[in-house]
This record gives C-alpha cells, structure tokens and sequence, in this order.
C-alpha cells in the first residue's frame, strides 16, 4: 500500500458514498472515510464481535454479515455496522442449574418455537453451523451444543434475524456454562494441588525462594531446562 | 490474495529445509548470549526513544516518549462542565474497566457483599483478555509446584520481580483455575479428566490450560454472563476521565464520561480499582500492536496525576510473534502455543537463527536482528519485514490435523486471505504486546493512594521487566480477586472528605511552571485512525 497506485472504489455506509482504497477491511475504510469509532470496533482482530456488520453488494438481493475488521470493502458494498442487539437472556444461578436438558428449556421455553429454517446460521458471521446447536439442545446434545458454539463472539446477529425469536448465543452460553461446571470431567490432580497449597506444603519452601539471590535462582531455572530436555 | 511471488520464492526455501529441520533445535541462548542480545537489539534498551517523566512521582524516571506525552499533558476534563459536590451515583466499590481483572474484581468485591457499579469504556468484555489465544499458567500437574512456577517467573523478570506479588501469583494459581471451572468454563481436557495443559517459552513445565486457541475469549464470556447474573450495574461507553481525591488525598471515586450523551458522570466511591489494561494503542517507537482498541493507558495517566508510583514503566513487551502479512493482519499475535507445539522460526533462507522456545524478549530481540543487521528477513510488498512461523512443523510433528484441532481460530483467520497454516508458513514480526511494569501495587492490589486499588497490566511488579507468557492471565484473576476481597475489608471504616479535582488542576499547574506544552489532552481515550492514518496504522520499526 506504501508505493502501489492505490485502486479507489465506492462504498455505502449508511447510505452515504465515500471512496475508499481497494484491499482495506470494512473497519479501515470507515476510518479511511473518516470515522473515529466508539461503538463497532472492538479487538480488530476478529474475536470480540463489536464489529459485526451487515452489507449487500451491488446487484445482489442478499443481506450478508461480517466482521469489519475481517471483511475486505468490494466496490459498491452498502454496509452499516450492527454494534447492539436487545436480545433475551435469562437470568440464572450457576450453582443451580443442571446438565439436565429440561433446565434449557425452562430458562429458554421459545427453543421449541425453532423453525429450522437456517436463517441464523446465515447470519452468523463467523460461518457457525446455529441452527445445529440449538438442534443439538433441543435433542439435549450438549455436547455437540458445546462443539459447535465455540467460536461463538457473541454479537447477536443470530438473535437478530431468527424468525421465531430466539436467541441462540446465550441460549448456548448457558449450555456452555452447565457443560462446562457439570458434565466435564474434574481433575484429581488439581485436587490434589489445591489441598497441598491449602496445607502450607509449599510456604516453607516459597520462603526459602524469596531470599534466594538471582545467581542461585538462575542455576536452578537452568537446571530445570535442562531436566526438562528438548520436550514440547 | 495468498502470498506475492516474492515471498513464495522464499516459502521454498523454507519447505526444502524443512525435513533437515524435523527435531532439530537450534542451541539455548546462554544467560550472557541472551543478555548480549537484549541490550544490543531490545527495543527497551534504546534510549533515545525514551524521555525522562519531567513532573510528578516518577520524575527522572524514562519512559516511553508516547507514554510521556500523555503524562505531560493536561487534562481532557472540562471543569466548568462537571459538579464534583453533586454525585451522580454512589457506591461503595467502582471497578474501571471490564477486562478479565476488572470483572473479577467486580464479582468478588459483590461476593463479599458490597455494592458494586462497573463502569467502562467500551462493551462489557471489550479488552486484551478477550484477545488471549494461548493459556492461563498455574501449576496443577503432580511435577510441576508453585515453587518451580516461581523460579521461572522470576528468571523471566530478569528477578527484578516483587518476590510477594510473585508468592501470590503461583499459590493462587491453581485455586483460579477451580474458580473458573465452577464458573463453567471449558477448559481442554485429557482423557483422564485432568487439563491439557502446554507449556510455553521460559516455563519449566506444563502449565498453560487453555480452551483451543480461545482461552480468553471463553473465560471472558463466562465472566461477562456472570456479571449479568450476579445483576452487577454495568456502565458501558462510560470511560473514567480523571480520579477524584478528598481533601485528604484518598481516593474517592471518579468522574466518567458518557460517550453516547456526552456528559460528565460523577461517582463517588469509597474504595476504587482501576483495571484499564495496557498501552498497545500507543504504538511504542511505532510498533505494531497485537491490543484491543481501547489499551490507551487511561488508568497509567489518571493515576499518575493522582499521586501514583509507577514500577518499571519503561518496559514494554513485544510479542515476538505478530503478523506481517497480510497487511490487514499486521500486528495481530500469534499464539505461542505454535511454538510450544514445535513450530519453528526460520529466515528468508529457511534456516533457523535461534531457538523457537526462548522467552518473548529474547525471541523478538533475535527476530529484529535477523532482519536487521544481518538482512535475512523477508520483505512483504508494504515494506513490513519479518521472518518466518514455520507451522506445517507442527502436523508433522504432532500428526495430521493437530494444527486445525488445536488453533482452529487462528486458520480460519488467515484463510480469508488464501494462506494455509498448515501447509504454508506465517509471516512474523514482534509486536507491541505487553506493558511489563505499571501502578506500583502490594499483594492486596493496594497502591500507595488510600482507597485506591489495581489490578491486570495496569498494575506493576509482578513480572519484573518482563512477562512469561500465560502469566498474565493468571495475574489479571489472582489479583482481580485479591483486590475484589482486600476492597470489601474494614469498608465501613472508610471516611471520606469532600471530593475534589484539585490534583488535576496541580497537574496542569506544573506543566505551566515547566513550560511543558504538548498539544494534545489525556487520556487519549480513543486512538486515531483516521483518514490516511487507515492506510498504514504504524511506523514500520525496523531495526535501528
């Protein structure tokens, strides 16, 4: 971008026209455009969701979404950013809910209302597969449930577009939540760790480390490399 | 768009290396080699990027100029708009900022029974930990123990570490990861239900636990779900603008500013946390950054008008693993979890120059001098250089479809742009990642202005001069929960004075008296991009 000619190309945002380089994010051209973001630009790395966006290129009847810090601008894209959706979310306690699937639909009775249609699943932005997620619970598969949501930035735009009105991101935080606390196996090991720290096991020892000069604490961190080999 | 023709022509060589390669490591750099090389090439060491803090607690201390300017100059606040004596809200704890420390902080402070208002700049969520790829470092494995934890936190630091903060770090490690378990998150596990764990450069074991390649992400969301639960009230787009202090010099809440209205919002609080997150946004000696938006260094400037002490202010990390290509990615890390798993770094020639497990700031050290002095750095058509993330290393190390099960993110990521990871390598450059020192804090998150707590990259001390990596999300848990409980303690013993600015107006009394102009306000709040500045958001540091 530094010594190319740089191609210029229109773009709508909110219906109004500026002319942008080809090869920018969405993000980048409406700071190229001039604007100085607070809501719709998050991490700009593509994990947080403040940026999702909604667009229609030219000549094409279809509503898309995309991150606009992942999404390269087309000409004649007409774009406007979606940083908040007032979607439902149920209130619960961690401590009281179960891996039981009738908890889901306690909290998120409308499940039962999913059309299957796929629309959510279209409008996710990250290409999830929602409407197999919200199939799976409903099935009381959390497990896939879990699998599918992962990557989810929770931005809304399924809870968006869904005709039946659900939302299905926290429909699968919670799912994530309950599998996560109830059905993952616990660890004997950190058991174990908690118990030896909870009974001083280690004081003595950290004390002795806190008086330690740096020569001697070097020595150590070498010797432990070296036991540790060539292991990753 | 893939790769141009000109680095293809040296992806081949990388590939026509890279069976000599399987199982080779390059040698460890010894302790004086790695020191050799620090004051030779660490951006740290070179001075005359730095300037010296003029005013203030830290005065005679270097600092990066970015960071000094902001110190050094007055104050956004709008006096005559805003009435300190007529407070909007009062609480007993006000939490600034939402990242993994704020949110902690403001669960355990509403655990312990106080009332809690959260206010932040951006999304509840919107920070650095949502970012984190790689893990969260505790020693949990039967071999591993806080003590071998210690040992290599310190050396890490270069032992210039506060050895308490760092106590605190290792012994409370493990109990985050139950209380994040309980919580419901989803960390990897082994077969035998205890956690997948990896272990990153300068650790000695195991111990970074990690969910995929979207270990803060997943953390974050739960923490966030749990403020909604525990119906904590959250002021979203609401940054803090400057501290108030009484008339005793406590802390005493803050003025924020609403982003949507554009007004002035007055807290008062009897015990205040500022959990901010870093500086990446500042673009140190015009780095790339792998930062949110929003790491500006409010919390460093509002604190330092305050009276606060900062520790090793002058130290910034640079993530050796940042992207230089594609342009769009520029700056954006790349898990050292790559290389834990064996993916190597290798040159323009494909030949390896140092080993791919040396901690951050030696890695990146070897990297600026790879492409550099020595010239074997690749160039990419935006004039970015960098060197080589060799990853196919890593199914051929761990098997087939290890790099897709394990960093999923982070391919589909780069498939937007017609690179494949896994048979490809990484363009890499180090990047601005990490501010080492910060608000000088005790193992309470106390700093040395009553009432006035820190926790997460904010605060300094914990890491020395510089961090591990999986140490930090570790740090912004440990002490955001240390700081929730020490906040909540002998709460009704807080007395306070009237609230007053008269700090802030001090602070621009001494730059006048300095004859210190800058041009600008601070905090900076939101960073610039506009216009030209959208084409190409960094200097391109290259080597000096």
């Amino acid at each position: 971008m530094l010594n190319d000619v740089i191609t210029m190309i229109p773009v709508y945002i909110m219906g109004h026209k500026y002319d942008v380089p080809l090869g920018l994010t969405i993000l980048k051209a409406m700071e190229f455009a001039g604007y100085r973001l607070k809501r719709g630009c998050g991490c700009r790395g593509g994990v947080c969701g403040a940026c999702v966006t909604i667009y229609r290129r030219k000549g094409d009847y279809k509503l898309k979404t995309g991150l606009a810090c992942q999404t390269q601008v087309e000409p004649e894209m007409y774009l406007t950013q979606l940083p908040y959706v007032p979607a439902n979310r149920a209130l619960f306690s961690i401590k009281s809910v179960s891996a039981r699937d009738s908890d889901v639909t306690v909290l998120y009775p409308e499940i039962m209302r999913c059309l299957q249609c796929g629309t959510c699943s279209k409008a996710c932005p990250m290409g999830l597969e929602v409407m197999d997620y919200v199939a799976a619970v409903m099935r009381g598969d959390l497990e896939l449930a879990v699998e599918l949501s992962m990557e989810c930035l929770m931005c809304g735009m399924c809870a968006a577009r869904c005709p039946a009105e659900l939302s299905p991101f926290n429909i699968a935080m919670l799912v994530r939540r309950i599998y996560g606390r109830y059905v993952l196996p616990r660890s004997p090991a950190l058991a174990n760790r908690l118990n030896e720290i909870s009974e001083g096991k280690f004081r003595e020892e950290l004390e002795k480390l806190k008086r330690t000069d740096q020569t001697t604490l070097s020595q150590m961190f070498q010797d432990l490399q070296a036991e540790k080999g060539a292991s990753v | 768009m893939a790769y141009p023709m000109e680095m293809v022509e040296s992806i081949r060589r990388v590939e026509a290396t890279r069976n000599t390669r399987v199982g080779i490591n390059f040698p460890r750099l010894t302790p004086d080699e790695k020191n050799a090389l620090l004051e030779t090439y660490h951006p740290d060491f070179r001075l005359s990027k730095k300037r010296e803090i003029r005013i203030g607690a830290n005065r005679g201390d270097l600092a990066p100029e970015e960071l000094v300017h902001l110190l050094e100059s007055p104050s956004r606040l709008d006096f005559d708009r805003v009435d300190i004596k007529r407070a909007d809200f009062q609480t007993d704890v006000l939490v600034i900022g939402s990242g993994g420390a704020g949110v902690t902080a403001a669960l355990t402070a509403k655990e312990h029974g106080a009332e809690v208002l959260l206010a932040t700049k951006l999304r509840l969520g919107d920070s650095n930990t949502i970012m984190a790829e790689g893990g969260i470092g505790a020693a949990t494995l039967p071999e591993d123990s806080p003590s071998i934890h210690y040992i290599d936190t310190m050396t890490g630091g270069r032992f210039k570490n506060i050895p308490e903060l760092v106590e605190a770090l290792v012994c409370d490690a493990p109990f985050i990861v139950d209380w994040l378990t309980n919580l419901g998150v989803n960390f990897d596990r082994r077969p035998d239900g205890n956690y997948f764990t990896h272990m990153p450069a300068g650790h000695s074991r195991r111990r970074s636990h990690s969910i995929k390649d979207l270990t803060g992400l997943e953390i974050m969301r739960v923490l966030c779900d749990e403020v909604r639960n525990q119906q904590i009230q959250v002021l979203e787009f609401c940054p803090a603008v400057e501290l108030l202090l009484d008339d005793r010099g406590q802390c005493a809440g803050a003025v924020l500013y609403n982003f949507d209205t554009e007004q002035y919002i007055v807290v008062q609080a009897k015990r205040t946390l500022i959990a901010t997150g870093g500086i990446g946004r500042l673009h140190i000696q015009g780095f790339p950054t792998s930062n949110h938006y929003g790491a500006t260094a409010d919390g460093l400037v509002m604190a330092y008008r305050a009276g606060a002490q900062f520790i090793y202010i002058g130290f910034i990390q640079y993530h050796p693993t940042g992207v230089a290509w594609p342009e769009q990615m520029l700056g954006l890390l790349i898990s050292e979890a790559l290389r834990a798993q064996g993916a190597q770094v290798v040159n323009v020639d494909g030949n390896l120059f140092v080993e791919r497990l040396e901690t951050r700031d030696a890695l990146s050290s070897a990297i600026i001098r790879e492409c550099g002095e020595r010239e074997k750095g690749v160039l990419t058509p935006t004039a970015m250089m960098g060197v080589w993330l060799d990853t196919p290393m890593i199914d051929i190390l761990c098997g087939e479809g290890t790099f897709l099960q394990r960093f999923a993110g982070i391919q589909s990521r780069f498939e937007k742009y017609g690179i494949d990871p896994t048979k490809e390598p990484i363009l890499v450059y180090p990047t601005q990642h990490y501010q080492n020192g910060g608000v000088r804090i005790n193992a309470h998150g106390e700093t040395n202005i009553p009432n006035l707590y820190m926790a997460g990259e904010v605060a300094g001390g914990v890491h020395g001069h510089n961090r591990l990596g999986s140490n930090s999300l570790v740090d912004i848990f440990v002490f955001g929960r240390r700081a929730g409980i020490s906040m909540v303690e002998k709460l009704g013993e807080v007395q306070l004075g009237a609230p007053t600015l008269e700090h802030v107006k001090d602070h621009e009394r001494l730059l006048k008296e300095a004859g210190i102009t800058t041009g600008s306000v601070s905090p900076m709040l939101l960073p610039d991009y506009r216009f030209e500045k959208a084409l190409s958001t960094v200097d391109h540091a290259r080597s000096s």
